[in-house]
């Protein structure tokens, strides 16, 4: 019973499963407060895209400096399946995303659609790799005050 | 009350896109990362399909707040997209990089727009 549980793949535990959900309720109903706050100028979805490039950065830093300080097990696995899968995950959408980008072109106004997707695309890997960046310099500067 | 309930329905989509991801992953062992995008274009149709509705006035706002904003947008993910299409790119791969980052985004927007014309097929 305990042999079979521990074989048993990360997505098929009830308790990850549950972190996973309790770090999506928080970032849902964060992305959904941004969204009341932050103007969509011109009905330019800015609010998502300042959301999804912000998640993409601490996605980055996050995973980054998880995996430079040791294997994906104990605390470091529930850190990444709350904040990373549950929290950033669902902070961060592409539903949204994409339903904005059809809204914008079905109001005949291609060049801000295709400026928008291109600043997610670009923006989220510029994003992406900052963050990266952060935790892998942020990691060598706490390990290097350990030493 | 819808609030809560749009936070509830994230927590749910979180924890699809959590299973399912890993369900394919665990069955297709590429490069590309299918899961994600199977997840995205997916959640993109069917959120074009709710906006769809809400424009012919056949959906309520409470009702896509708590669908859309809160299961839909659990379920899909941008940041994971954008971390796998760096790591891509961080292994050599630059081609499936691109195909991953222009392609999946592409294939969304197809999504949704096809969800948009669905739901407008609706008698």
């Amino acid at each position: 019973m305990t042999r079979n549980r521990a074989k048993r793949p990360v997505h098929l535990h009830w308790g990850f499963m549950g972190i996973v959900a309790a770090g999506g309720v928080l970032g849902a109903l964060t992305r959904y407060g941004l969204g009341t706050v932050i103007p969509a100028p011109g009905a330019w979805p800015l609010p998502t895209l300042i959301i999804n490039l912000s998640g993409a950065l601490a996605l980055g830093a996050l995973l980054e400096g998880l995996s430079r300080r040791g294997p994906d097990v104990g605390s470091r696995r529930v850190l990444r399946l709350a904040l990373g899968t549950g929290f950033l995950g669902a902070y961060t959408t592409y539903s949204t995303l994409a339903v904005d980008a059809v809204h914008l072109l079905a109001a005949d106004a291609a060049p801000a659609a295709a400026g928008y997707l291109t600043a997610s695309l670009l923006g989220g890997a510029a994003a992406t790799t900052a963050g990266i960046w952060l935790g892998a310099w942020h990691h060598r500067l706490t390990a290097g005050a350990r030493s | 009350m819808t609030v809560l309930l749009l936070g509830v329905a994230g927590g749910v989509g979180a924890a699809a896109r959590f299973l399912v991801d890993g369900l394919i992953r665990a069955r297709l062992k590429t490069a590309l990362p299918w899961g994600t995008i199977l997840i995205n274009v997916s959640g993109s149709l069917v959120l074009g399909f709710l906006a769809g509705l809400m424009m012919r006035g056949a959906a309520s706002g409470s009702l896509y707040l708590v669908l859309g904003t809160g299961f839909l947008g659990g379920y899909t993910t941008f940041s994971t997209a954008s971390l796998e299409t760096i790591r891509l790119i961080q292994s050599g791969r630059t081609g499936l990089a691109l195909i991953n980052g222009v392609g999946s985004m592409a294939a969304c927007v197809l999504a949704a727009a096809a969800g948009v014309g669905l739901s407008f097929l609706l008698p």
